[in-house]
């Protein structure tokens, strides 16, 4: 296949080392969109074909998490939770929270783990850490059929803000990649933030309603709680999916741009890293 | 000619730390905290950064034309991978730029991005994906890529289940049929067995042919002058030089070879009686460098020596040796009678017709079966003539002489012209 050689004068791209600020460079990251497409499709069949369980597992991590809660914090401790029946309840609290935690971890690591691809070809980097927030999206599609099976069971019929879902599993989405971004290019410096992460993520969970109701915070400290996107989230996907519990209101608008900001920050200190990140690896 | 690229002053510094690579948060820590009580302890002295920063290449500057091939060879840590690695934007540069016109394949390494649990068809469609190609492009050029790495039976078994030659096999066979504009190649040619290598350096001359402009590292002296008609020779960080390939590889290879030799001329024990001091080359015209042969046609060799005292029938000897230290040429002149003084024995041959290359001359001086001196002669001859054997360069051979053809039908003659015009 022969190249016509003669063509038009094309501008040159310029290698030369990087200023202090510049653009995020979003037009080439569309360009290399099938190579996000190929990394979210390795990082899929790669976790589902060597785990004897297959799809199983993306059910199997939160069911049994619902399960453990509906007996701990449930039945035993008896959580109020508004009229939902205990599983329910849990669920959809479980369900997101389970994406966040995964897609952030997987983003951490995502530039270490590639380090043999980053030292050998160019793509921009930032196809690293959306690939794995990207690819946790399969999981969370596999782990809704159990959720519609649980509606189903309880014979609660969702109200029109289910529509509303997406919107609350972006934010989540959002959030994982704009924390995600900030601790991948800090672990590619400092290997030892990835051990940090787990912790980092356990007590995030407690500091949002997953295992608990936030109409248990008191009054006082409500706006500190709003703050973090992920109590919007869970609150949001609760309120969507049971028709109880407080809808979101101005501070989940605050909670979301503060995420914006985390995720334009994250960005543009992942750009300014990028060029020198595979000295690091 | 449009330049495909153009590199000036570029530099690349790497800081090393000499403890260890890896930085963690809780030594960042720590170190803030030493370096705080060091200060309260001594005052202004601060902390000692206990880190050097090397150029591992600087100030490098060159331009390739469109279509043109271009050879990079140096020592190992000289810098050519860096090179390729700012080319390819893998890493930044610490100084100076480059600009590049068109799309840019790099090869720094095969089977990047292979992964062992998927199959083969997968990992085609990964690999390709990754060096750049669309999934309309794979597709086109999948029976191709198959055909050309054999490996049509396993292509549905997962590739840890492949051996590593069938791995290195598709892996090369997915880069061989990757077009881009501009391709970057990091001696990748050097793995496989040999008729796999010859496939692939045919497929790098279809490349070449194509128009592409290829920047072509490597190792191996005969791959770099068959592709290539142009080399760089990188070394220590720095362009050392830039012509063409024969000159090039020949400085190269003699500054390679004269490592050994080096230290031999320290310890030359003889040459108390008589002392061989220079030998140069003197040909018809006018010649650039004395030791240097650039055209066919006479050739004259001097040998300039001193001699002490009075020599009755000496022996002298003259030998020719090629780079991988072959005989090609010996002599031995007999009953040679020397008065004290300087002398010059010389050697004309109508013609030299070597193989381009570096050559080392050797010259010995004897009385009866006493040495009185032996010279391995530096600098080495370099012969830089133009080569009117085979173009591929593993079917050339140590005598690079002109020919004629002549292809003779029954009743009719017809005569090719001969090599020597080229």
């Amino acid at each position: 296949m022969a190249i016509t050689v003669a063509r038009a004068p094309v501008a040159p791209v310029r290698i030369a080392p990087s200023g202090r600020l510049f653009s995020l460079r979003l037009r080439e990251l569309w360009a290399y969109r099938e190579l996000l497409y190929f990394c979210v499709w390795r990082d899929v069949k790669v976790r589902y074909k060597q785990t004897a369980i297959g799809a199983a597992w993306a059910l199997l991590q939160p069911t049994l998490t619902m399960l453990a809660f509906s007996l701990f914090f449930g039945k035993l401790a008896k959580l109020p939770t508004n009229g939902v029946p205990y599983p329910l309840f849990y669920y959809c609290a479980v369900l997101p929270w389970t994406y966040f935690a995964t897609a952030l971890q997987n983003c951490t690591n995502s530039i270490v783990e590639q380090q043999r691809l980053i030292t050998k070809i160019y793509f921009p980097r930032l196809v690293l850490p959306i690939s794995a927030v990207l690819a946790g999206l399969v999981d969370f599609a596999v782990a809704f059929g159990v959720l519609a099976a649980l509606m189903v069971y309880y014979r609660i019929p969702p109200g029109r803000a289910v529509l509303l879902l997406p919107g609350f599993l972006l934010l989540a989405l959002l959030t994982a990649l704009g924390f995600g971004l900030w601790l991948s290019a800090l672990n590619a410096i400092y290997r030892d933030v990835r051990y940090v992460v787990p912790f980092l993520v356990q007590f995030w969970m407690f500091a949002s309603p997953v295992a608990y109701s936030s109409s248990m915070v008191p009054g006082r400290w409500r706006w500190a709680y709003g703050l973090n996107p992920m109590a919007g989230v869970i609150e949001g996907f609760r309120w969507a999916l049971t028709r109880q519990g407080l809808a979101p209101g101005s501070l989940f608008v605050a909670s979301g741009c503060g995420v914006i900001l985390v995720l334009l920050g994250g960005m543009f200190y992942f750009r300014r890293m990028e060029g020198t990140v595979a000295d690091l690896v | 000619m449009r330049p495909a690229i153009r590199v000036e002053g570029l530099g690349k510094r790497y800081r090393i730390a000499p403890r260890q690579r890896y930085l963690a948060l809780r030594d960042q820590l720590g170190e803030v905290l030493r370096a705080s009580l060091h200060f309260w302890k001594r005052g202004s002295n601060g902390v000692s950064h206990e880190q050097r920063e090397i150029w591992a290449l600087r100030g490098v500057g060159f331009e390739v034309q469109l279509g043109e091939v271009i050879g990079v060879i140096g020592r190992n840590g000289a810098g050519k991978s860096t090179l390729l690695k700012l080319l390819s934007r893998v890493t930044e540069p610490s100084d100076g730029w480059a600009a590049v016109w068109g799309s840019v394949g790099s090869l720094l390494e095969v089977g990047t991005g292979f992964h062992p649990e998927l199959t083969g068809r997968e990992n085609i469609y990964l690999n390709g994906a990754i060096l750049g190609m669309s999934r309309r492009e794979i597709g086109w050029k999948f029976d191709d890529i198959v055909t050309f790495a054999e490996v049509a039976e396993f292509l549905d078994s997962p590739l840890k289940h492949y051996s590593s030659g069938m791995q290195t096999r598709l892996a090369f066979a997915i880069a061989a049929h990757f077009e881009p504009e501009i391709l970057l190649v990091d001696e990748v040619l050097a793995v496989g067995d040999l008729s796999f290598q010859k496939k692939c350096l045919g497929k790098m001359d279809d490349v070449a042919r194509d128009g592409r402009t290829i920047v072509f590292v490597s190792h191996q002296m005969n791959q770099i002058r068959r592709l290539c008609a142009r080399v760089i020779w990188i070394d220590g960080g720095r362009l050392r030089m830039d012509g063409p390939t024969a000159e090039v590889v020949s400085s190269y290879e003699s500054a390679m070879s004269r490592g050994d030799i080096g230290e031999r001329e320290e310890t030359r024990e003889f040459g108390a009686k008589t002392r061989f001091l220079k030998w140069q080359l003197a040909g018809p015209l006018e010649m650039a460098n004395p030791h240097q042969l650039d055209s066919f046609g006479e050739a004259t060799v001097h040998f300039d020596f001193w001699v002490n005292d009075t020599l009755h029938r000496s022996h002298h000897g003259v030998a020719l040796f090629s780079a991988d230290r072959e005989l090609v040429w010996g002599r031995a002149i007999d009953h040679l009678h020397l008065q004290p003084g300087l002398h010059r024995i010389s050697y004309t041959f109508p013609c030299l017709p070597l193989r381009p290359g570096p050559y080392f001359w050797q010259v010995s001086l004897w009385q009866d079966h006493e040495l009185f001196d032996l010279w391995d002669c530096l600098p080495e001859m370099i012969v830089a003539t133009p080569n009117l054997q085979h173009p591929r360069d593993e079917w050339s051979g140590l005598l690079n002489i002109a020919s004629e053809v002549c292809v003779t039908e029954l009743g009719e003659v017809q005569c090719a012209e001969s090599s020597e015009e080229r």
